[in-house]
């Protein structure tokens, strides 16, 4: 039985956690939405530029020459995994749901014998990452120092990926992050980015392939597929940023009630005992005069 | 003049939507392009240069890094990761992207193509700042 004391000291240190975890939950709606709203603002050029590209490669007749980027290196070896997580922690499950996928996907490549290389963007996710897999991890990228999430942070990774399949040191790429559907539910989500993959293949719609180009389409899509590399890691890092602050909110949610719960159940401990002693003391007292 | 639909989209947001566009005017890699209403769909990329937008009541002058075009069904998509409006450009600004671009061209290892797209930057950013 704690006495008092212990119990006076230990409903103090709860509320004052609550205090923390409240406030965070407010720093983290409010950035909540700046970072949806950042999310939806990026969506239209992405999907543009995906609808340009699957126009562009509608038009592809001979996948010979189309650009490795597109149709692959035609070898199926070497697998490169990017794994976006976060920098900072305290955001419930969102960093161990992308690296569970992540880890999902990692065993199925080594069962089939074939060789798996990691980038991991964001310091939690190399953490969680580097005792398991860290002989396979290349390159570990972390924006903490930039405040928000641009495009030429987004771009760097891009150009990375792009450089290292020029040296032909992957065949596939393959990105993690967390869809952002709302505050309650984000979505892991592994998108292969080299090659292509066709997205709207089973729609089977019959495209307009009655463009000119300028200059020719080759050209063309040699030089709009790293781009849409960067584009894509620029998408999955803007769905990964609100998909990070609606998590912490939903935990430090969690984190306030359940610290309320306990204080509650403190204080009526609490309760409990001081009455308990004045009880025994009332006793004591009545015995003692009984007994004269 | 006939009307059609623009749209400037740069990865962060949307940047510009006009539905009464009359004439646009882009540096498309192999010279500069005027479309109006109904042209024939088109894809196409940006160079360094000034897009020109003409409606009825106004132009606007932007000028763009590089940048992807596609026209279809009378609207003019424009994406670029650089997009700055030419009445926001003070010398400066304009001053330090001559700058990087002429570091740029010093590297040794620089390919022709880079050379030529760094060249046209600076060219036009210095008439930006002769005008």
């Amino acid at each position: 039985m704690p006495s008092l004391d212990d119990l006076r000291k230990r409903i103090t240190s709860v509320k004052s956690t609550q205090k923390i975890t409240k406030a965070m939950k407010m720093v983290a709606a409010a950035k909540l939405r700046k970072a949806q709203e950042n999310a939806e603002k990026g969506r239209p050029y992405s999907e543009k530029m995906n609808n340009i590209i699957l126009n562009l490669s509608a038009g592809v007749s001979d996948p010979q020459s189309a650009p490795k980027l597109l149709v692959g290196s035609g070898k199926e070896n070497v697998h490169l995994c990017v794994v976006l997580t976060s920098d900072r922690g305290l955001c419930g499950g969102f960093n161990s749901n992308i690296i569970k996928k992540a880890k999902n996907y990692f065993e199925k490549i080594q069962k089939e014998g074939k060789s798996l290389k990691i980038i991991t963007v964001g310091s939690k996710g190399y953490d969680q990452l580097k005792r398991q897999y860290g002989n396979s991890i290349i390159e570990n990228i972390s924006f903490k120092e930039s405040k928000n999430i641009n495009y030429f942070d987004a771009a760097k990774v891009g150009n990375l990926i792009i450089e290292k399949f020029q040296n032909e040191e992957f065949d596939f790429c393959t990105i993690f992050f967390n869809k952002f559907k709302n505050v309650i539910s984000q979505i892991p989500q592994a998108q292969q980015i080299i090659p292509l993959e066709n997205e709207n293949k089973d729609k089977d719609e019959k495209l307009e392939s009655s463009y000119e180009f300028e200059p020719d389409e080759d050209e063309i899509l040699s030089n709009l597929l790293p781009k849409n590399i960067s584009t894509q890691i620029f998408k999955a890092m803007l769905e990964n940023s609100a998909s990070e602050q609606g998590s912490r909110m939903t935990a430090m949610d969690n984190a306030t009630r359940n610290a309320g719960d306990l204080v509650d159940k403190l204080t009526i401990q609490y309760n409990r005992s001081r009455q308990a002693a004045i009880t025994k003391e009332l006793i004591e007292i009545i015995s003692g005069a009984e007994s004269l | 003049m006939d009307q059609f639909n623009l749209e400037i989209i740069s990865p962060e947001k949307s940047f510009l939507t006009k539905s009464d566009t009359e004439e646009v005017v882009i540096p498309a890699v192999e010279g500069y392009m005027g479309i109006l209403k109904d042209h024939i769909p088109l894809i196409s990329f940006l160079k360094p240069g000034i897009i020109d937008v003409r409606s009825k009541n106004e132009t606007l002058n932007y000028y763009v890094d590089d940048g992807i075009v596609e026209f279809k069904d009378n609207t003019l998509s424009i994406l670029t990761s650089n997009i700055f409006d030419l009445k926001e450009m003070d010398k400066n600004k304009v001053d330090k992207i001559v700058k990087d671009a002429e570091e740029g061209l010093k590297k040794e290892n620089i390919k022709d193509h880079e050379r030529y797209i760094l060249d046209q930057k600076i060219e036009v950013l210095n008439s930006i700042k002769s005008n």
